[in-house]
């Protein structure tokens, strides 16, 4: 098909999706984000299996009008931070909860739901909500984002002033088997402050979450979230981070199951000596499991430290997608950028697709980037089974010593420490519904 | 305890007989040694016993107490009873030393119909014996024998073994990297276990170990085959004439 006649399919498909849809009720700023994200999207199209950045997942679950039902798994990965003392934001298919939820008060930090915040006049949400997203798509463009910031019927805006004594924890509970959920939540941790947000809960049947993080100079950010045990869900999540001078950024993300999973990490260190850490692990059990972690850093300041650690773990014809790039742009010496993703198939008919890119602009740097896909260790197999451990349990000893490298990321040990118990439950109880 | 009878195995992948024909028979109680040059299918023979893959069982027999081990998963020859103790263990970099033996330990005991150890109790028996073998409570907390040296690794399996109180164990070439005070650490491992309910199967190239472990049967194994068995005289001859003349002499 020539060019012009691709692209006036796109237009049409667009056009034909947007048709049934109109932009949520907001105040006069949201109205005007809205309405820019949707001319960003329109120009862009939705994204189809032919884009290049979408050529190892197929879009088009998450772009249809229709969102696939997703059978309800009654499992506790929601509460997997429940014993953590926090200021505690709960979502019910996409809906804001406040029963469910804690008092949102807290000294240092300001949460406020976003439509609230567009119904005030004056409010800082305006200089972050879509923005971070607009300027993403200077490199790449991503109309699932676009779509999000214009479509987004809920979210929360959370200011960080100082160091609040609790992490932030965003529960997403699912009660329906076809909520089609849009979420859109803005972080700004100002000069000097920290913050720790835990995300969890499978959210909806379709679920797409764009995040906005502004992390001032000296400033500290802390994402650590699972994504939902469902099998049957989809989500499509779009995280920016813009970083200041010898600000923090670390994000850490654990996916068990979900047929497709679509994670877009974009980071700018804009400031100088700014880290910039993003890593993950999945486990994807099952030909229908597809599970893909894009990542774009770009150094735009010297001295600046990135890193990526992606571990993924794919059984039963299960598939895992790696597309990282480190942007290293002119003047950005001493750039330090690391990047590995790993895969462990347990089958031949698993598979990982990586796709991990260098661009580099500036000529004193250092960067590295690798990608292996192995099976389990034969040798460690049998040691295990030859103490007495059976092959199932040693497969799955083995299986947590490769994800625990990932794991290792989360700064905090007790955050670290509980997903690792949990996977090993999770692991476990696998394995006893295997044997029953 | 345990009873080898017509033993034949090739490669799974090649065309290539390692054993050839072996009978050996070790009784409760006592202390069997196989000797031999390198290559003549020692490590294949304690591989094929605890059912590492990769080998196929042409002819023979191998029972423990009167079960057949080449019909059971390596899980379930440990659980019986099986012990090897590898001639080069296996580095398992992201499982703790503690996880694995405890995992092994609980493992072994609800194969057996037992309760789980406490976690308590588990702890002080490892303590314990890790005390007596002189390793450091800092190895327990590393990956399985990532970063260990030779000493520390073979130490580790005594550990593994002293714990997990197998009733048949076998030894592959525990001697080797050993210094003479580990050496002596983890004969008195090895002597320790010994008891009437227990045998022993000890891998050996050299006649060293044996000064301390003190075997009552002495087997010279060549090219896939025992052709000679003797008292622990057997193998001072081996350590003064080498295996050249013992070999001519049954060739
Ligand atoms: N997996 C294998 N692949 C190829 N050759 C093997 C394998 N295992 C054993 N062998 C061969 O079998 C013979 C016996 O080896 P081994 O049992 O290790 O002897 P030993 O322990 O007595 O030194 C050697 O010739 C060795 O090369
Ligand atoms: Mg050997």
């Amino acid at each position: 098909m020539a060019r012009a006649a691709i692209r006036q399919q796109k237009i049409d498909a667009t056009e034909e999706r947007l048709s049934g849809l109109s932009l949520p009720e907001s105040g006069a700023w949201g109205q005007e984000a809205r309405e820019a994200a949707l001319e960003r999207l329109r120009s862009m199209g939705l994204p189809h299996r032919r884009d290049e950045y979408w050529k190892f997942t197929d879009p088009g679950t998450l772009t249809r009008a229709e969102a696939p039902p997703a059978a309800l798994l009654d499992a506790d990965e929601a509460a997997v931070f429940d014993d953590v003392d926090a200021v505690r934001v709960v979502f019910v298919d996409g809906v804001f909860d406040p029963d469910a939820s804690s008092d949102l008060t807290m000294e240092g930090i300001e949460i406020v739901r976003l439509s609230d915040a567009m119904a005030s006049d004056i409010h800082w949400a305006r200089d972050l909500y879509g923005v971070l997203e607009a300027r993403s798509h200077e490199n790449v463009p991503r109309p699932l984002a676009a779509f999000n910031t214009a479509f987004a019927t809920d979210g929360i805006v959370i200011r960080v002033t100082a160091t609040p004594s609790k992490p932030v924890q965003v529960k997403y509970l699912r009660k329906s088997e076809r909520s089609d959920a849009i979420l859109h939540h803005c972080v700004k941790v100002e000069t000097g402050a920290s913050l720790t947000l835990l995300e969890s809960g499978p959210a909806a049947a379709r679920f797409s979450k764009g995040l906005e993080v502004d992390v001032a100079d000296g400033a500290q950010m802390h994402l650590v979230k699972t994504q939902g045990r469902d099998h049957e869900r989809r989500a499509v999540t779009a995280t920016f981070a813009r970083l200041g001078t010898e600000s923090v950024f670390k994000a850490f993300c654990l996916t068990v199951n979900g047929v497709l999973t679509r994670n877009e990490v974009v980071v700018d260190l804009t400031g100088d000596d700014a880290v910039a850490h993003v890593a993950g692990a999945c486990l994807g059990d099952g030909a229908d499991f597809h599970h893909d972690d894009t990542v774009f850093i770009t150094h735009d300041a010297q001295r600046c430290e990135s890193r990526q650690v992606f571990k993924k773990v794919l059984r039963n014809g299960a598939t895992g997608v790696f597309q990282g790039k480190i942007l290293v742009k002119p003047g950005a010496q001493k750039t330090d950028g690391y990047q590995i993703s790993q895969s462990l198939l347990l089958d031949e008919a698993s598979q990982f697709l990586a796709k991990p890119e260098l661009e580099i602009y500036a000529d004193d740097v250092a960067c590295s980037h690798g990608s292996t896909s192995g099976a389990i260790d034969r040798d460690a197999l049998y040691y295990l089974r030859a103490r007495g451990v059976p092959e199932g349990i040693a497969q799955d000893l083995l299986t947590l010593a490769f994800v625990a490298e990932a794991l290792e990321e989360i700064e905090n040990e007790a955050y670290a420490e509980a997903l690792r118990e949990r996977l090993a439950q999770w692991l476990e109880r696998r394995r006893e519904r295997k044997q029953a | 305890m345990l009873n080898i009878k017509g033993l034949e195995v090739k490669l799974e992948e090649e065309d290539k007989q390692i054993l050839k024909g072996v009978d050996l028979e070790v009784e409760a109680g006592s202390v069997h040694a196989i000797m031999g040059p390198n290559g003549s299918g020692k490590s294949t023979l304690s591989y094929v016993l605890s059912g590492r893959d990769g080998y196929e069982v042409t002819a023979g027999t191998a029972m423990l107490e009167g079960a057949d081990l080449l019909d059971m998963d390596p899980e379930e020859r440990a659980a019986a009873g099986l012990f090897l103790a590898f001639q080069y263990p296996v580095e398992i970099p992201g499982v703790g030393n503690m996880t694995f033996l405890r995992t092994a330990v609980n493992a072994q005991r609800v194969a057996r119909g037992q309760e789980e150890m406490s976690s308590a109790d588990f702890l002080k028996l490892v303590r314990a014996k890790a005390k007596e073998l002189q390793i450091e409570p800092d190895m327990l907390k590393r990956s399985v024998n990532v970063g260990f040296s030779g000493g520390e690794k073979k130490r580790n399996e005594i550990l593994q073994m002293a714990v997990l109180e197998p009733k048949m164990c076998i030894l592959d070439e525990t001697d080797s990297g050993l210094d003479v005070d580990a050496m002596r650490l983890v004969s008195d491992g090895v002597n320790a276990l010994r008891d009437a309910g227990r045998g022993f199967l000890v891998i050996t190239h050299y006649q060293r170990l044996l000064d301390h472990i003190v075997p009552d049967v002495v087997h010279i194994m060549s090219d896939g085959r025992i052709v000679k068995s003797g008292g622990p005289e057997l193998a001072l001859e081996v350590e003064k004439n080498g295996y050249a003349d013992i070999l001519n002499e049954v060739a």
